[in-house]
């Protein structure tokens, strides 16, 4: 271990030493006291992270002999999960407050994942990938059931965490057969020995990561535990689940296919191909049942994987620009939609049900408007931004040769976008019922309002992302 | 004034954007404001547009008042506009304060009920103006949203099964063009309409899962624009969801959806399908022909049997844009002109018949044809301006009305003889449903009750019928004043047409 391979960890490093230092604090200054300082804290340190990573790093380092490395795609995904991290504490903070849930672990287990997200992202070998995806979702396991007198939430962690271990243990398993016919857990090793095709039992191998990273992405038909988990977390860990888990996710899965299987595209890209199409059409057609706003987000977030992962489908560095392009899109609305999720009670009791937006828009003009802009946005309608994001995907794979893919997710979206319409029908055409209290804390009122301004003026130049993303991809794709 | 088409593209935008932030409240000055407010927008929008109608040189067919900015993903921001989309932006700035106008009387949330139409306005004015195709989707696409809300918050009892199956049926339609488009894109590797009109999409049959597709990526592609257009339009038998639509839309959507939105419809398939495909065009047209002849004599045939007035007229719509479709997949010189003729003077009379529902309708609530009866008794005024359209919707000499429905005959007759006698029927059944509706509604004796209180039409109403009317009576009898402006452009159009199918004929299509 040298001082450059610290270096090139150092803000993975920080992070963990906070965490730590945190953990500490809490434990010995005053417990729960002192948990909504550290969650704070915490925000202002990933934002500051997410500045630090953004504006600096260049170039391409390696550390520890391959296993970490610290590359444009790398620090791209890291500022995204940064970013959204800190977003969705904030904007989860006053809920927690006020249902007496913010425990000081809380933040500190948000950290500790994304420790986890951010090595995901810089993973360059099976074995870092495989820690740094358990030191995730074991963070994750606990968030999950971080109400503990609540029956819903403690089913929701052990559900998370039976699947969870299951698809860990798929990809492990694939894991081993390609170390096993590679000889390495290098990714350019990996990379190296498919010089001459791929054996069959490399190929098997790549099929049981691929689903095993499935799940995490919650690709259908690996996608079961998302409405689950969705449902019973409270509202902030579900709004982070939604963000910055699926980024890194995603982000791993398109670092391990090209890096890694780079030289096999036409044996992964079918596989992605019928993960996306899948999602698509599941996440669209089963979230028109859904009565409970959280659980429509969940199936709402599986057919957005499925567009994320036709950009990946298309195994070009256009596709992987198109997914990370998505995928801020995707994690933005995502913000904005959870932000007024969580302002969702009555009585001082949070609310779900979708029924209870009825009329929201003549007690909450503005409010209203905006969630009308998100759920536009979400389901893809120009000239939102979320419309770009599909746009860009659809091209990717077009321009792949999958022209039938992008048809069927032309096709899912217009399904998709009932649901999302149905929210803008209960908002806006729906029968006067009891309504929901209008009280939004000042953080999530601003957050959300940006959001919409953003989904709005993105138009213009999208606030230049896909440059940067198509910079980050040809790194990645060579 | 290079950006004249921008500044009256985004007037009505900045105006709803001043009413969105600025204007607080829904009291009674506030809505007063507010209506103010949306009827000067868009009279400026008007008077600035005409600008562009007294700058525009009609015998230069190419596009004028161009502009152009870079935008993201190598697509543009451009506008401009050529002799075929020039009367459809007139349209739309003539049209919208007088809709504003007619929407006076509306009560609940008028603050957003203007900014909808005011960015309706924007939007519409974008597709016809664009010469970006993603742009030009981008607006065609977007106009989807306020027309939801419209007729979704504002419209009658079954008011969101209508709002939902206008925005899904139009969704489909559009996302399987917007695939079509990318795989332009990438096919001619530019966005910009005047450089697709020009590029030469492959026509070489191709195999695909087994079957033979004569025309090959043209045929495609055509067939995913045809599924937007021929919705929008709409053409038979993807025209259910006009009745429904206009039934429920409040008065003001209606006019709108009839009068400009419709017109989307047939501007694409001069702006796209016609002259990038000319082959499948060619192909597929007999299809179109008939499907367009379906259009009139059955849509005719339920118009009569229809009991309320709104859906009756919706259906004449469809009869109408039949002629549209007929004229345009003739694609001959009287055809195109006919066919533009014929949607900017239904955008007249439609918007006008759904304005005298609306007057009726104001005062009795009911759009039931048995509710009424006699009204000549009591109003006057209102029975000859609504006989006046009514004649105009028949196509009576003098009006705009007979101008596009004879140009498109002459020029179907000219292609297909049966497709034009079997349309020409449509001409007498259009007489049947009118006049009877006319008959019912407003002749005979004041009979019921409710309507003996009734009064005639204000100084307001008669003030917005007064334009419609001496327009429909101009161009009746002064019809050179668009075929003018759009001969040269719409002969450019056919002659590349024919330029592009001529080497095919000699080949492959030989006539048989």
């Amino acid at each position: 271990m040298t001082f450059a391979d610290i270096s090139t960890v150092l803000p993975e490093l920080v992070l963990a030493l906070f965490a730590m230092g945190a953990l500490m604090f809490g434990v010995y200054i005053g417990k729960d006291k002192v948990a909504s300082l550290i969650a704070w804290a915490t925000a202002g340190l990933f934002l500051a992270l997410a500045l630090w990573i953004g504006l600096g790093g260049e170039g391409e380092r390696a550390a520890f002999g391959g296993l970490f490395v610290d590359d444009p795609f790398a620090r791209f995904s890291k500022v995204t999960i940064l970013s959204s991290a800190s977003a969705v504490l904030i904007i989860g903070q006053d809920y927690m407050v006020r249902r007496d849930l913010l425990r000081f672990e809380y933040p500190v287990l948000m950290v500790l994942s994304v420790i986890g997200m951010m090595v995901m992202v810089s993973a360059s070998d099976l074995m870092s990938l495989y820690m740094a995806l358990e030191l995730q979702s074991l963070a994750l396991y606990v968030l999950a059931s971080v109400q503990r007198d609540s029956v819903k939430s403690t089913e929701a962690g052990l559900k998370y965490f039976v699947l969870g271990a299951l698809s860990s243990g798929l990809l492990l398993y694939g894991a081993s057969l390609v170390y096993g016919f590679a000889g390495t857990t290098q990714f350019e090793g990996i990379l190296l020995t498919l010089g001459n095709g791929a054996p069959l039992g490399l190929l098997f191998g790549l099929v049981f990561m691929l689903a095993g990273l499935a799940f995490k992405v919650s690709a259908a038909p690996f996608h079961m535990w998302t409405p689950d988990v969705y449902e019973g977390s409270p509202t902030p860990v579900t709004a982070f689940f939604a963000t910055a888990p699926k980024v890194a996710a995603i982000c791993l899965l398109a670092r391990l296919v090209h890096d890694a299987f780079g030289g096999i595209p036409e044996d992964w890209s079918q596989v992605l191909a019928a993960l996306s199409i899948l999602s698509m059409f599941l996440g669209a057609v089963a979230a028109i049942g859904q009565r409970d706003i959280k659980r429509m987000m969940a199936y709402s977030s599986i057919a957005h994987m499925g567009f994320a992962l036709m950009g990946l489908a298309s195994g070009t560095a256009e596709g992987v620009t198109a997914m990370l392009v998505y995928m801020v899109i995707y994690v933005t609305m995502n913000i904005g939609a959870f932000a007024f999720i969580l302002s969702m009670g009555r009585d001082g009791r949070p609310v779900t049900d979708i029924a209870s937006l009825n009329m929201l828009s003549k007690a909450e003009p503005l409010k209203s408007l905006a969630v009308l802009v998100l759920m536009f946005s979400l389901a893809g309608v120009p000239p939102m931004v979320g419309f770009f994001g599909k746009f860009y995907v659809l091209k990717a794979a077009v321009d792949a040769g999958m022209t039938w893919l992008a048809l069927a997710g032309a096709v899912a979206s217009v399904i998709g976008a009932f649901y999302y319409l149905r929210i803008v029908f209960f908002m806006y055409f729906g029968k006067e019922s009891e309504g929901l209290e209008s009280r939004m804390a000042p953080a999530q009122w601003m957050i959300m309002v940006a959001v919409c301004v953003i989904m709005v003026s993105g138009i213009v130049n999208l606030f230049g992302i896909p440059s940067m993303a198509s910079i980050v991809a040809e790194a990645l794709v060579r | 004034m290079d950006n004249l088409l921008s500044i009256i593209t985004f007037i009505p935008a900045v105006a709803a954007a001043i009413l969105a932030l600025f204007l607080r409240g829904d009291d009674p000055a506030a809505q007063h404001n507010a209506k103010w407010l949306a009827l000067m927008a868009t009279s400026a929008t008007f008077l600035i547009s005409l600008f562009v109608l007294a700058g525009f040189d009609s015998a230069n067919t190419g596009f004028q008042f161009v502009e152009e900015y870079a935008w993201i993903l190598g697509l543009k921001y451009k506008m401009g506009v050529d002799g075929i989309s020039v009367l459809f932006v007139m349209l739309t700035t003539f049209l919208m304060p007088l809709t504003i106008a007619a929407c006076w009387s509306v009560e609940v949330r008028v603050k957003e009920y203007m900014i909808a139409f005011l960015v309706l306005e924007t939007l519409m004015l974008g597709v016809f103006c664009a010469l970006d195709m993603v742009l030009c989707y981008l607006c065609f696409e977007a106009g989807v949203i306020p027309m939801f809300l419209i007729i979704g918050i504002w419209g009658g009892k079954e008011r969101s099964y209508a709002a939902f199956k206008f925005f899904l049926y139009t969704f489909l339609g559009s996302v399987l063009m917007l695939v079509a488009m990318i795989v332009m894109y990438l096919d001619a590797g530019t966005t910009d309409i005047p450089s697709l009109l020009t590029h030469n999409f492959a026509f070489d049959d191709i195999v695909i899962l087994g079957f033979h597709i004569v025309g090959g990526l043209q045929t495609l592609l055509f067939f995913a624009f045809f599924a937007s257009f021929a919705v929008k339009m709409p053409m038979w038998p993807v025209h259910t969801w006009l009745p429904d639509a206009h039934v429920q839309a409040p008065t003001a959507g209606s006019v709108v959806l009839a009068a400009i939105l419709l017109k989307m419809g047939g501007y694409g398939f001069l702006r796209f399908s016609l002259p990038m495909f000319p082959v499948a065009s060619d192909l597929l047209a007999p299809l179109v022909l008939w499907m367009s002849a379906i259009a009139i004599v059955y849509t005719s045939l339920v118009a009569l049997a229809q009991t309320d007035m709104k859906k009756l007229i919706a259906y004449s719509s469809v009869a109408h844009m039949g002629y549209v479709t007929m004229g345009i997949f003739a694609a001959n010189q009287q055809g195109i002109d006919g066919a533009i003729f014929q949607m900017l003077s239904h955008g007249f009379i439609s918007g006008a018949l759904f304005l005298c529902v609306g007057v009726i309708y104001d005062r009795m609530h009911t759009r039931e044809i048995d509710a009424y009866g006699g009204l000549v008794n009591r109003m006057p005024a209102y029975a000859l301006v609504f006989m006046f359209f009514t004649m105009a919707n028949v196509g009576l000499p003098g009006t705009s009305g007979f101008i596009g429905e004879f140009l498109t005959l002459m020029g179907i007759f000219q292609v297909n003889t049966w497709v034009a006698a079997v349309a020409t029927t449509g001409v007498i059944l259009s007489a049947a449903y009118a006049l009877w509706l006319y008959r019912r509604v407003v002749m005979g004796e004041l009979l019921k009750d409710g309507l003996r209180l009734i009064t005639d039409m204000t100084r307001r109403e008669r003030a917005i019928f007064a334009p419609l009317i001496v327009m429909t009576l101009l161009l009746g009898v002064y019809p050179s004043l668009v075929t003018d402006i759009i001969a040269p452009s719409v002969s450019a159009l056919v002659s590349d047409h024919q330029a592009a199918l001529s080497p095919v004929g000699d080949t492959q299509f030989v006539q048989n």
